[in-house]
Protein backbone atom coordinates (compact mmCIF):
# COMPACT_ATOMS: atom_id res chain seq x y z
CA UNK A 1 0.00 0.00 0.00
CA UNK A 2 2.78 2.36 0.91
CA UNK A 3 4.57 1.40 -2.29
CA UNK A 4 1.43 2.22 -4.23
CA UNK A 5 1.19 5.63 -2.55
CA UNK A 6 4.83 6.33 -3.13
CA UNK A 7 4.43 6.11 -6.87
CA UNK A 8 0.73 6.39 -7.70
CA UNK A 9 1.32 6.66 -11.41
CA UNK A 10 3.29 3.45 -11.87
CA UNK A 11 0.92 1.74 -9.44
CA UNK A 12 -2.19 2.63 -11.42
CA UNK A 13 -0.49 1.78 -14.69
CA UNK A 14 0.57 -1.61 -13.38
CA UNK A 15 -2.89 -2.34 -12.01
CA UNK A 16 -4.45 -1.40 -15.35
CA UNK A 17 -1.99 -3.62 -17.16
CA UNK A 18 -2.88 -6.58 -14.97
CA UNK A 19 -6.58 -5.90 -15.34
CA UNK A 20 -6.51 -5.66 -19.12
CA UNK A 21 -4.08 -8.38 -20.03
CA UNK A 22 -4.84 -11.03 -17.43
CA UNK A 23 -8.32 -10.47 -16.11
CA UNK A 24 -9.79 -9.64 -19.52
CA UNK A 25 -7.27 -11.59 -21.62
CA UNK A 26 -6.86 -8.99 -24.34
CA UNK A 27 -4.06 -9.17 -26.92
CA UNK A 28 -1.13 -6.83 -26.16
CA UNK A 29 -1.92 -4.47 -29.03
CA UNK A 30 -5.42 -3.90 -27.67
CA UNK A 31 -4.03 -3.44 -24.16
CA UNK A 32 -1.65 -0.79 -25.45
CA UNK A 33 -4.41 0.89 -27.41
CA UNK A 34 -6.75 1.02 -24.44
CA UNK A 35 -3.99 2.28 -22.15
CA UNK A 36 -3.14 5.04 -24.60
CA UNK A 37 -6.77 6.00 -24.97
CA UNK A 38 -7.24 6.16 -21.22
CA UNK A 39 -4.04 8.18 -20.91
CA UNK A 40 -5.31 10.70 -23.45
CA UNK A 41 -8.61 10.99 -21.64
CA UNK A 42 -6.92 11.45 -18.26
CA UNK A 43 -4.50 14.10 -19.50
CA UNK A 44 -7.16 16.15 -21.27
CA UNK A 45 -9.73 15.57 -18.55
CA UNK A 46 -7.25 16.75 -15.94
CA UNK A 47 -6.99 20.13 -17.61
CA UNK A 48 -10.71 20.45 -18.19
CA UNK A 49 -11.67 19.54 -14.63
CA UNK A 50 -8.96 21.70 -13.12
CA UNK A 51 -10.15 24.76 -15.05
CA UNK A 52 -13.38 24.75 -13.07
CA UNK A 53 -11.31 25.06 -9.93
CA UNK A 54 -8.98 27.68 -11.39
CA UNK A 55 -11.86 29.88 -12.52
CA UNK A 56 -13.15 29.84 -8.94
CA UNK A 57 -9.69 30.69 -7.62
CA UNK A 58 -9.37 33.50 -10.12
CA UNK A 59 -12.64 35.11 -9.09
CA UNK A 60 -11.96 34.73 -5.38
CA UNK A 61 -8.48 36.21 -5.66
CA UNK A 62 -9.87 38.99 -7.83
CA UNK A 63 -12.40 39.76 -5.16
CA UNK A 64 -9.91 39.78 -2.34
CA UNK A 65 -7.47 41.96 -4.22
CA UNK A 66 -10.28 44.38 -4.97
CA UNK A 67 -11.35 44.46 -1.30
CA UNK A 68 -14.50 42.45 -1.76
CA UNK A 69 -15.48 38.85 -1.23
CA UNK A 70 -15.85 37.30 -4.63
CA UNK A 71 -18.47 34.61 -5.17
CA UNK A 72 -19.66 33.27 -1.83
CA UNK A 73 -23.31 32.38 -2.37
CA UNK A 74 -23.27 29.29 -4.53
CA UNK A 75 -22.01 26.49 -2.30
CA UNK A 76 -19.50 26.83 0.53
CA UNK A 77 -17.19 29.76 -0.23
CA UNK A 78 -18.72 29.97 -3.68
CA UNK A 79 -17.10 26.75 -4.85
CA UNK A 80 -19.89 25.83 -7.23
CA UNK A 81 -19.96 29.21 -8.96
CA UNK A 82 -18.14 27.84 -12.01
CA UNK A 83 -20.60 24.99 -12.22
CA UNK A 84 -23.46 27.48 -12.14
CA UNK A 85 -21.75 29.51 -14.89
CA UNK A 86 -21.22 26.43 -17.01
CA UNK A 87 -24.86 25.39 -16.61
CA UNK A 88 -26.00 28.87 -17.57
CA UNK A 89 -23.83 28.85 -20.64
CA UNK A 90 -24.96 25.42 -21.74
CA UNK A 91 -28.59 26.38 -21.44
CA UNK A 92 -28.18 29.48 -23.61
CA UNK A 93 -29.19 29.42 -27.22
CA UNK A 94 -26.23 29.27 -29.61
CA UNK A 95 -27.10 31.78 -32.32
CA UNK A 96 -25.41 31.49 -35.67
CA UNK A 97 -25.30 34.96 -37.23
CA UNK A 98 -26.88 35.55 -40.58
CA UNK A 99 -24.38 35.08 -43.40
CA UNK A 100 -21.81 33.40 -41.19
CA UNK A 101 -19.76 30.57 -42.54
CA UNK A 102 -21.33 27.74 -40.56
CA UNK A 103 -18.58 25.12 -40.72
CA UNK A 104 -15.72 27.48 -39.86
CA UNK A 105 -17.90 29.23 -37.26
CA UNK A 106 -18.41 25.97 -35.40
CA UNK A 107 -14.88 24.66 -35.71
CA UNK A 108 -13.13 27.78 -34.37
CA UNK A 109 -14.00 27.34 -30.66
CA UNK A 110 -13.09 23.67 -30.83
CA UNK A 111 -9.72 24.48 -32.35
CA UNK A 112 -9.10 27.04 -29.62
CA UNK A 113 -9.64 24.40 -26.92
CA UNK A 114 -7.67 21.73 -28.85
CA UNK A 115 -4.67 24.04 -29.17
CA UNK A 116 -4.52 24.41 -25.39
CA UNK A 117 -5.32 20.85 -24.34
CA UNK A 118 -2.71 19.40 -26.67
CA UNK A 119 -0.01 21.21 -24.69
CA UNK A 120 -0.79 19.09 -21.64
CA UNK A 121 0.55 16.03 -23.44
CA UNK A 122 4.17 17.08 -22.82
CA UNK A 123 3.88 18.54 -19.32
CA UNK A 124 5.83 16.40 -16.83
CA UNK A 125 3.77 15.98 -13.68
CA UNK A 126 6.27 13.78 -11.86
CA UNK A 127 9.28 11.66 -12.63
CA UNK A 128 7.13 8.81 -13.86
CA UNK A 129 4.10 10.75 -15.07
CA UNK A 130 4.15 12.51 -18.37
CA UNK A 131 1.66 12.28 -21.23
CA UNK A 132 4.28 11.45 -23.81
CA UNK A 133 7.98 12.17 -23.48
CA UNK A 134 8.54 13.58 -26.96
CA UNK A 135 12.11 14.15 -28.00
CA UNK A 136 10.98 17.59 -29.20
CA UNK A 137 8.85 18.52 -26.20
CA UNK A 138 9.65 22.22 -26.08
CA UNK A 139 9.20 22.68 -29.83
CA UNK A 140 5.90 20.81 -29.77
CA UNK A 141 4.54 23.33 -27.27
CA UNK A 142 5.28 26.23 -29.61
CA UNK A 143 3.92 24.44 -32.67
CA UNK A 144 0.63 23.69 -30.95
CA UNK A 145 0.24 27.26 -29.69
CA UNK A 146 0.30 28.33 -33.32
CA UNK A 147 -2.96 26.47 -33.86
CA UNK A 148 -4.59 28.80 -31.35
CA UNK A 149 -3.74 31.77 -33.57
CA UNK A 150 -5.58 30.04 -36.38
CA UNK A 151 -8.67 29.59 -34.24
CA UNK A 152 -8.76 33.35 -33.58
CA UNK A 153 -8.68 34.20 -37.28
CA UNK A 154 -11.30 31.61 -38.10
CA UNK A 155 -13.58 32.95 -35.38
CA UNK A 156 -13.15 36.56 -36.44
CA UNK A 157 -13.69 35.95 -40.12
CA UNK A 158 -16.57 33.51 -39.97
CA UNK A 159 -18.71 35.80 -37.82
CA UNK A 160 -19.56 38.00 -40.80
CA UNK A 161 -18.98 41.03 -38.61
CA UNK A 162 -16.53 43.82 -39.38
CA UNK A 163 -15.75 44.43 -35.73
CA UNK A 164 -15.05 40.77 -35.13
CA UNK A 165 -12.70 40.77 -38.11
CA UNK A 166 -10.86 43.85 -36.90
CA UNK A 167 -10.62 42.38 -33.43
CA UNK A 168 -9.27 39.15 -34.91
CA UNK A 169 -6.63 41.05 -36.91
CA UNK A 170 -5.42 42.87 -33.83
CA UNK A 171 -5.47 39.68 -31.81
CA UNK A 172 -3.44 37.76 -34.36
CA UNK A 173 -0.99 40.65 -34.71
CA UNK A 174 -0.43 40.55 -30.96
CA UNK A 175 -0.19 36.76 -30.83
CA UNK A 176 2.30 36.30 -33.65
CA UNK A 177 4.39 39.27 -32.52
CA UNK A 178 4.86 37.91 -29.03
CA UNK A 179 5.75 34.46 -30.32
CA UNK A 180 9.20 35.80 -31.27
CA UNK A 181 10.55 36.54 -27.77
CA UNK A 182 8.65 33.48 -26.52
CA UNK A 183 10.47 31.07 -28.80
CA UNK A 184 13.82 32.78 -28.31
CA UNK A 185 13.56 32.58 -24.55
CA UNK A 186 12.23 29.03 -24.72
CA UNK A 187 15.56 28.13 -26.28
CA UNK A 188 17.44 29.12 -23.12
CA UNK A 189 16.32 26.22 -20.89
CA UNK A 190 16.75 23.92 -23.89
CA UNK A 191 20.28 25.22 -24.21
CA UNK A 192 21.09 24.95 -20.52
CA UNK A 193 19.70 21.42 -20.31
CA UNK A 194 21.08 20.26 -23.65
CA UNK A 195 17.86 18.59 -24.72
CA UNK A 196 14.33 19.42 -25.83
CA UNK A 197 12.73 16.62 -23.82
CA UNK A 198 10.68 18.09 -21.01
CA UNK A 199 11.72 15.38 -18.56
CA UNK A 200 15.40 15.98 -19.28
CA UNK A 201 14.97 19.73 -18.88
CA UNK A 202 13.48 19.09 -15.43
CA UNK A 203 16.18 16.59 -14.49
CA UNK A 204 18.95 19.00 -15.47
CA UNK A 205 17.71 21.60 -12.99
CA UNK A 206 19.66 20.71 -9.88
CA UNK A 207 19.80 24.48 -9.57
CA UNK A 208 16.62 26.02 -10.95
CA UNK A 209 17.04 27.72 -14.29
CA UNK A 210 15.42 30.86 -12.94
CA UNK A 211 18.60 31.35 -10.89
CA UNK A 212 20.84 30.67 -13.84
CA UNK A 213 18.82 32.78 -16.27
CA UNK A 214 16.44 35.25 -14.61
CA UNK A 215 16.12 37.55 -17.62
CA UNK A 216 14.96 34.79 -19.97
CA UNK A 217 12.52 33.65 -17.28
CA UNK A 218 11.09 37.16 -17.00
CA UNK A 219 10.85 37.70 -20.76
CA UNK A 220 9.28 34.25 -21.19
CA UNK A 221 6.72 35.05 -18.50
CA UNK A 222 5.85 38.42 -20.07
CA UNK A 223 5.56 36.96 -23.57
CA UNK A 224 3.29 34.26 -22.24
CA UNK A 225 1.06 36.85 -20.61
CA UNK A 226 0.72 38.45 -24.02
CA UNK A 227 0.18 35.12 -25.75
CA UNK A 228 -2.66 34.15 -23.47
CA UNK A 229 -4.23 37.58 -23.59
CA UNK A 230 -3.93 38.41 -19.90
CA UNK A 231 -3.74 41.93 -18.57
CA UNK A 232 -1.86 44.10 -19.24
CA UNK A 233 -2.23 42.68 -22.74
CA UNK A 234 -5.91 41.83 -22.69
CA UNK A 235 -6.92 44.28 -25.39
CA UNK A 236 -8.21 41.31 -27.34
CA UNK A 237 -11.24 40.64 -25.26
CA UNK A 238 -11.84 43.55 -22.94
CA UNK A 239 -15.44 44.60 -23.09
CA UNK A 240 -14.66 48.26 -23.52
CA UNK A 241 -12.43 47.59 -26.49
CA UNK A 242 -13.68 46.67 -29.92
CA UNK A 243 -16.89 45.23 -28.46
CA UNK A 244 -15.38 42.02 -27.09
CA UNK A 245 -13.22 41.39 -30.12
CA UNK A 246 -13.23 38.26 -32.20
CA UNK A 247 -15.82 36.33 -30.21
CA UNK A 248 -18.52 38.99 -30.21
CA UNK A 249 -20.92 36.88 -32.27
CA UNK A 250 -20.57 33.74 -30.17
CA UNK A 251 -23.06 32.83 -27.48
CA UNK A 252 -23.76 29.94 -25.19
CA UNK A 253 -21.34 27.08 -24.95
CA UNK A 254 -19.27 28.16 -27.97
CA UNK A 255 -18.42 31.34 -26.14
CA UNK A 256 -17.86 29.14 -23.11
CA UNK A 257 -15.27 27.23 -25.15
CA UNK A 258 -13.34 30.43 -25.83
CA UNK A 259 -13.43 31.40 -22.17
CA UNK A 260 -12.39 27.89 -21.21
CA UNK A 261 -9.47 27.95 -23.60
CA UNK A 262 -8.32 31.30 -22.26
CA UNK A 263 -8.36 30.30 -18.60
CA UNK A 264 -6.88 26.92 -19.32
CA UNK A 265 -4.17 28.50 -21.46
CA UNK A 266 -3.20 30.75 -18.59
CA UNK A 267 -2.95 27.79 -16.23
CA UNK A 268 -1.05 25.72 -18.80
CA UNK A 269 1.45 28.51 -19.23
CA UNK A 270 2.01 28.63 -15.49
CA UNK A 271 2.67 24.88 -15.57
CA UNK A 272 5.19 25.37 -18.37
CA UNK A 273 6.99 28.23 -16.65
CA UNK A 274 7.21 26.06 -13.54
CA UNK A 275 8.60 23.19 -15.59
CA UNK A 276 11.11 25.15 -17.64
CA UNK A 277 12.42 27.59 -15.08
CA UNK A 278 11.38 26.56 -11.60
CA UNK A 279 12.37 22.92 -11.62
CA UNK A 280 9.04 21.30 -12.44
CA UNK A 281 8.52 18.41 -10.08
CA UNK A 282 11.90 18.75 -8.42
CA UNK A 283 12.15 19.26 -4.70
CA UNK A 284 13.54 17.52 -1.64
CA UNK A 285 12.69 13.86 -1.95
CA UNK A 286 10.87 14.15 -5.26
CA UNK A 287 13.23 11.93 -7.23
CA UNK A 288 12.48 8.89 -5.11
CA UNK A 289 8.85 9.68 -4.27
CA UNK A 290 7.09 10.64 -7.51
CA UNK A 291 3.83 11.46 -5.73
CA UNK A 292 5.67 14.13 -3.77
CA UNK A 293 7.01 15.42 -7.08
CA UNK A 294 3.45 15.86 -8.30
CA UNK A 295 2.63 17.86 -5.18
CA UNK A 296 5.64 20.13 -5.73
CA UNK A 297 4.69 20.62 -9.36
CA UNK A 298 1.13 21.65 -8.54
CA UNK A 299 2.35 23.96 -5.77
CA UNK A 300 4.75 25.74 -8.11
CA UNK A 301 2.15 25.99 -10.86
CA UNK A 302 -0.42 27.50 -8.56
CA UNK A 303 2.12 29.95 -7.17
CA UNK A 304 3.01 31.18 -10.64
CA UNK A 305 -0.69 31.30 -11.54
CA UNK A 306 -1.17 33.46 -8.47
CA UNK A 307 1.53 35.84 -9.73
CA UNK A 308 -0.28 35.92 -13.07
CA UNK A 309 -3.53 36.86 -11.35
CA UNK A 310 -1.72 39.36 -9.14
CA UNK A 311 -0.39 41.17 -12.19
CA UNK A 312 -3.81 40.99 -13.82
CA UNK A 313 -5.63 42.73 -11.01
CA UNK A 314 -2.95 45.33 -10.41
CA UNK A 315 -1.83 46.71 -13.74
CA UNK A 316 -3.90 48.70 -16.26
CA UNK A 317 -4.28 47.72 -19.86
CA UNK A 318 -1.86 48.98 -22.50
CA UNK A 319 -2.88 50.15 -25.98
CA UNK A 320 -2.27 48.16 -29.11
CA UNK A 321 0.46 50.49 -30.37
CA UNK A 322 2.18 50.54 -26.99
CA UNK A 323 1.90 46.75 -27.00
CA UNK A 324 3.56 46.43 -30.41
CA UNK A 325 6.24 48.98 -29.59
CA UNK A 326 6.98 47.17 -26.34
CA UNK A 327 7.43 43.92 -28.20
CA UNK A 328 9.43 44.97 -31.21
CA UNK A 329 11.48 47.72 -29.64
CA UNK A 330 12.16 46.19 -26.25
CA UNK A 331 11.44 42.49 -25.87
CA UNK A 332 12.85 41.32 -29.20
CA UNK A 333 16.20 43.16 -28.89
CA UNK A 334 16.54 42.00 -25.28
CA UNK A 335 15.77 38.41 -26.28
CA UNK A 336 18.20 38.52 -29.18
CA UNK A 337 20.92 39.99 -26.98
CA UNK A 338 20.28 37.37 -24.29
CA UNK A 339 20.22 34.61 -26.88
CA UNK A 340 23.64 35.68 -28.11
CA UNK A 341 25.29 36.47 -24.79
CA UNK A 342 24.27 33.50 -22.66
CA UNK A 343 25.52 30.70 -24.96
CA UNK A 344 28.66 32.70 -25.67
CA UNK A 345 29.50 33.10 -21.98
CA UNK A 346 28.60 29.49 -21.31
CA UNK A 347 30.86 28.22 -24.06
CA UNK A 348 33.75 30.53 -23.19
CA UNK A 349 33.59 29.60 -19.52
CA UNK A 350 33.72 25.95 -20.47
CA UNK A 351 36.73 26.42 -22.73
CA UNK A 352 39.10 28.73 -20.86
CA UNK A 353 41.37 26.90 -18.51
CA UNK A 354 42.52 28.19 -15.16
CA UNK A 355 45.34 26.04 -13.82
CA UNK A 356 44.60 23.26 -16.28
CA UNK A 357 40.91 22.82 -15.49
CA UNK A 358 37.96 24.73 -16.94
CA UNK A 359 35.84 26.93 -14.70
CA UNK A 360 33.13 24.34 -14.78
CA UNK A 361 32.07 21.31 -16.73
CA UNK A 362 28.50 20.36 -17.36
CA UNK A 363 27.99 16.68 -16.53
CA UNK A 364 25.59 14.80 -18.74
CA UNK A 365 22.29 13.67 -17.35
CA UNK A 366 23.27 10.13 -16.51
CA UNK A 367 26.06 11.21 -14.16
CA UNK A 368 23.90 14.00 -12.80
CA UNK A 369 21.24 11.54 -11.76
CA UNK A 370 23.70 9.32 -9.96
CA UNK A 371 24.95 12.13 -7.76
CA UNK A 372 23.27 13.04 -4.53
CA UNK A 373 21.30 16.26 -4.41
CA UNK A 374 23.97 18.30 -2.63
CA UNK A 375 26.68 16.95 -4.91
CA UNK A 376 24.76 17.92 -8.04
CA UNK A 377 24.09 21.40 -6.64
CA UNK A 378 27.78 21.81 -5.84
CA UNK A 379 28.71 20.82 -9.38
CA UNK A 380 26.25 23.25 -10.96
CA UNK A 381 27.04 26.13 -8.62
CA UNK A 382 29.92 27.72 -10.62
CA UNK A 383 27.82 27.62 -13.78
CA UNK A 384 24.89 29.21 -11.98
CA UNK A 385 27.15 31.91 -10.59
CA UNK A 386 28.68 32.79 -13.93
CA UNK A 387 25.34 32.87 -15.76
CA UNK A 388 23.64 34.84 -12.98
CA UNK A 389 26.36 37.49 -13.15
CA UNK A 390 26.00 37.58 -16.93
CA UNK A 391 22.25 38.12 -16.60
CA UNK A 392 22.74 40.88 -14.05
CA UNK A 393 25.24 42.65 -16.28
CA UNK A 394 22.82 42.33 -19.19
CA UNK A 395 20.03 43.72 -17.03
CA UNK A 396 22.17 46.69 -16.00
CA UNK A 397 23.04 47.42 -19.63
CA UNK A 398 19.35 47.30 -20.57
CA UNK A 399 18.48 49.63 -17.72
CA UNK A 400 21.23 52.04 -18.73
CA UNK A 401 19.96 52.15 -22.33
CA UNK A 402 16.38 52.65 -21.13
CA UNK A 403 17.47 55.41 -18.74
CA UNK A 404 19.30 57.22 -21.52
CA UNK A 405 16.31 56.98 -23.83
CA UNK A 406 14.04 58.23 -21.05
CA UNK A 407 16.37 61.15 -20.33
CA UNK A 408 16.39 62.13 -23.99
CA UNK A 409 12.61 61.98 -24.12
CA UNK A 410 12.28 64.04 -20.95
CA UNK A 411 14.67 66.70 -22.24
CA UNK A 412 12.84 66.91 -25.54
CA UNK A 413 9.54 67.25 -23.70
CA UNK A 414 10.87 69.96 -21.39
CA UNK A 415 12.40 71.78 -24.32
CA UNK A 416 9.03 71.70 -25.97
CA UNK A 417 7.40 73.07 -22.82
CA UNK A 418 9.92 75.90 -22.57
CA UNK A 419 9.44 76.83 -26.21
CA UNK A 420 5.67 77.16 -25.76
CA UNK A 421 5.47 80.01 -23.21
CA UNK A 422 8.16 81.84 -25.19
CA UNK A 423 6.15 81.41 -28.38
CA UNK A 424 2.95 82.44 -26.59
CA UNK A 425 4.72 85.49 -25.15
CA UNK A 426 6.10 86.47 -28.57
CA UNK A 427 2.74 86.03 -30.22
CA UNK A 428 0.87 88.38 -27.84
CA UNK B 1 0.97 -7.86 -45.83
CA UNK B 2 -0.68 -7.49 -42.46
CA UNK B 3 -2.36 -4.25 -41.53
CA UNK B 4 -0.41 -2.69 -38.69
CA UNK B 5 -1.37 0.52 -36.89
CA UNK B 6 1.36 2.15 -38.96
CA UNK B 7 -0.61 1.39 -42.11
CA UNK B 8 -3.79 2.73 -40.57
CA UNK B 9 -2.01 5.92 -39.54
CA UNK B 10 -0.54 6.24 -43.02
CA UNK B 11 -3.97 5.84 -44.56
CA UNK B 12 -5.43 8.46 -42.23
CA UNK B 13 -2.75 11.00 -43.03
CA UNK B 14 -3.11 10.22 -46.73
CA UNK B 15 -6.80 11.01 -46.52
CA UNK B 16 -5.98 14.29 -44.80
CA UNK B 17 -3.33 15.30 -47.32
CA UNK B 18 -5.15 14.25 -50.48
CA UNK B 19 -8.51 15.43 -49.25
CA UNK B 20 -7.04 18.75 -48.23
CA UNK B 21 -5.31 19.13 -51.55
CA UNK B 22 -8.47 18.29 -53.43
CA UNK B 23 -10.39 20.79 -51.31
CA UNK B 24 -7.88 23.54 -52.05
CA UNK B 25 -8.32 23.31 -55.82
CA UNK B 26 -12.04 22.68 -55.96
CA UNK B 27 -13.27 24.98 -53.22
CA UNK B 28 -15.37 27.92 -54.36
CA UNK B 29 -14.62 30.01 -51.31
CA UNK B 30 -11.09 31.33 -51.11
CA UNK B 31 -10.93 31.21 -47.32
CA UNK B 32 -12.12 27.63 -47.40
CA UNK B 33 -9.31 26.90 -49.85
CA UNK B 34 -6.80 28.37 -47.40
CA UNK B 35 -8.23 26.25 -44.58
CA UNK B 36 -8.10 23.11 -46.72
CA UNK B 37 -4.45 23.97 -47.38
CA UNK B 38 -3.91 23.90 -43.62
CA UNK B 39 -5.46 20.43 -43.47
CA UNK B 40 -3.16 19.26 -46.26
CA UNK B 41 -0.09 20.69 -44.51
CA UNK B 42 -1.16 18.95 -41.32
CA UNK B 43 -1.28 15.67 -43.24
CA UNK B 44 2.28 16.26 -44.45
CA UNK B 45 3.33 16.85 -40.83
CA UNK B 46 1.77 13.49 -40.04
CA UNK B 47 3.86 11.84 -42.77
CA UNK B 48 6.98 13.35 -41.25
CA UNK B 49 6.09 11.85 -37.89
CA UNK B 50 5.62 8.44 -39.50
CA UNK B 51 9.06 8.80 -41.10
CA UNK B 52 10.59 9.29 -37.63
CA UNK B 53 11.43 12.95 -38.19
CA UNK B 54 9.54 14.57 -35.29
CA UNK B 55 11.62 17.73 -35.40
CA UNK B 56 10.65 18.36 -39.01
CA UNK B 57 7.02 17.62 -38.22
CA UNK B 58 6.97 20.17 -35.40
CA UNK B 59 8.75 22.74 -37.57
CA UNK B 60 6.26 22.04 -40.38
CA UNK B 61 3.33 22.78 -38.09
CA UNK B 62 5.06 25.77 -36.55
CA UNK B 63 6.25 27.41 -39.76
CA UNK B 64 3.76 26.34 -42.39
CA UNK B 65 0.55 26.27 -40.41
CA UNK B 66 1.39 28.74 -37.66
CA UNK B 67 3.02 31.38 -39.85
CA UNK B 68 2.67 30.87 -43.59
CA UNK B 69 -0.95 29.76 -43.59
CA UNK B 70 -1.86 32.66 -41.29
CA UNK B 71 -0.15 35.10 -43.68
CA UNK B 72 -1.96 33.52 -46.63
CA UNK B 73 -5.29 33.94 -44.86
CA UNK B 74 -4.45 37.53 -44.00
CA UNK B 75 -3.54 38.25 -47.61
CA UNK B 76 -6.77 36.68 -48.86
CA UNK B 77 -8.88 38.52 -46.34
CA UNK B 78 -7.30 41.91 -46.93
CA UNK B 79 -7.26 41.84 -50.72
CA UNK B 80 -10.56 40.25 -51.62
CA UNK B 81 -14.17 41.15 -51.02
CA UNK B 82 -15.39 39.60 -47.83
CA UNK B 83 -18.24 37.74 -49.53
CA UNK B 84 -15.80 35.84 -51.70
CA UNK B 85 -17.93 32.93 -52.74
CA UNK B 86 -18.55 31.71 -56.26
CA UNK B 87 -14.98 32.06 -57.35
CA UNK B 88 -14.32 30.53 -60.72
CA UNK B 89 -12.77 27.14 -60.08
CA UNK B 90 -11.49 26.26 -63.51
CA UNK B 91 -10.39 27.91 -66.74
CA UNK B 92 -11.42 26.71 -70.19
CA UNK B 93 -8.24 24.64 -70.56
CA UNK B 94 -9.28 22.29 -67.84
CA UNK B 95 -9.34 19.20 -70.06
CA UNK B 96 -5.70 19.62 -71.03
CA UNK B 97 -4.78 20.16 -67.40
CA UNK B 98 -6.58 16.96 -66.34
CA UNK B 99 -4.83 14.95 -69.07
CA UNK B 100 -1.44 16.33 -68.02
CA UNK B 101 -2.11 15.57 -64.36
CA UNK B 102 -3.19 12.00 -65.11
CA UNK B 103 -0.15 11.46 -67.32
CA UNK B 104 2.12 12.70 -64.54
CA UNK B 105 0.37 10.45 -62.03
CA UNK B 106 0.78 7.39 -64.25
CA UNK B 107 4.47 8.14 -64.87
CA UNK B 108 5.32 8.75 -61.21
CA UNK B 109 3.24 5.81 -60.06
CA UNK B 110 4.95 3.49 -62.52
CA UNK B 111 8.43 4.55 -61.41
CA UNK B 112 7.63 4.41 -57.69
CA UNK B 113 5.79 1.10 -57.76
CA UNK B 114 8.52 -0.43 -59.86
CA UNK B 115 11.27 0.56 -57.46
CA UNK B 116 9.59 0.49 -54.07
CA UNK B 117 6.35 -1.34 -54.65
CA UNK B 118 6.81 -4.15 -52.16
CA UNK B 119 9.28 -2.59 -49.74
CA UNK B 120 8.19 -1.07 -46.46
CA UNK B 121 10.29 1.82 -45.21
CA UNK B 122 12.80 0.39 -42.73
CA UNK B 123 11.99 1.53 -39.19
CA UNK B 124 14.83 2.30 -36.85
CA UNK B 125 17.05 3.49 -39.68
CA UNK B 126 16.89 7.02 -38.28
CA UNK B 127 19.40 7.50 -35.43
CA UNK B 128 18.11 8.39 -32.00
CA UNK B 129 19.83 11.76 -31.81
CA UNK B 130 18.84 12.91 -35.27
CA UNK B 131 18.14 16.46 -34.10
CA UNK B 132 21.64 16.85 -32.73
CA UNK B 133 23.09 15.46 -35.96
CA UNK B 134 20.97 17.91 -37.94
CA UNK B 135 22.28 20.75 -35.81
CA UNK B 136 25.86 19.69 -36.30
CA UNK B 137 25.36 19.41 -40.06
CA UNK B 138 23.98 22.93 -40.17
CA UNK B 139 27.03 24.51 -38.58
CA UNK B 140 29.79 22.16 -39.69
CA UNK B 141 32.18 23.69 -42.25
CA UNK B 142 32.26 20.38 -44.15
CA UNK B 143 28.50 20.22 -44.41
CA UNK B 144 25.83 22.86 -44.79
CA UNK B 145 27.04 25.93 -42.97
CA UNK B 146 27.36 28.01 -46.14
CA UNK B 147 23.80 27.42 -47.42
CA UNK B 148 22.60 27.98 -43.85
CA UNK B 149 24.30 31.37 -43.61
CA UNK B 150 23.17 32.38 -47.08
CA UNK B 151 19.59 31.49 -46.17
CA UNK B 152 19.91 33.59 -43.01
CA UNK B 153 21.14 36.57 -45.02
CA UNK B 154 18.23 36.08 -47.43
CA UNK B 155 15.73 36.07 -44.56
CA UNK B 156 17.37 39.19 -43.11
CA UNK B 157 17.06 40.93 -46.47
CA UNK B 158 13.40 39.94 -46.68
CA UNK B 159 12.76 41.24 -43.16
CA UNK B 160 14.43 44.58 -43.86
CA UNK B 161 12.63 44.84 -47.19
CA UNK B 162 9.28 44.24 -45.51
CA UNK B 163 9.98 46.96 -42.95
CA UNK B 164 11.09 49.40 -45.67
CA UNK B 165 8.04 48.70 -47.81
CA UNK B 166 5.73 49.07 -44.82
CA UNK B 167 7.18 52.42 -43.88
CA UNK B 168 6.27 54.07 -47.14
Amino acid sequence: MLEFLRDIFTGINGALDVLLSEALNLPPAAVLGIQNLLGVMVVSGFGLVLVIFTIWIERKVAGRMQDRFGPNRVGPYGLFQSVADALKMISKETITPDGADVVVYNIAPLLAVIAVLAIWAVVPFARTAIGTDLSIGALYFVAVSGLGTLAVIMAGWSSNNKYALLGAFRAVAQLISYEVPLILMLLVPVLLAGSMRMNEIVQAQSIWFVVMAPIPALVFFISNQAETGRTPFDLLEAESEIVAGYHVEYSGMMFGMFMLSEFLHSFTISALVATLFFGGWRGPGAASIPTLGFVYFMAKTFLIYFVTMWVRFTVPRIRIDQLMAFNWKFLVPVSLATMVVIPLVDKIAREIRIGGAPIYTVPDLATLQNMTALESIRVSLPRAGVLLVTNLVLGLVVFAILAQAARRQREAFEAGLEAEPAAAGAGD
Amino acid sequence: MEVTPLHIAFAAFSVLTLGGGFGVVTSRNLIHAALFLIVALFGVAGYLVLLEAPFLAAVQVLVYIGAIAVVVIFAVMLTRSVAGTNQVTHTNQWLLAVITAIALLVMLGFVLLNQFGTVDAPLGAVPEDSVELLGRQLVSPNAFVLPFEVASVLLLAALIGAVVVARE
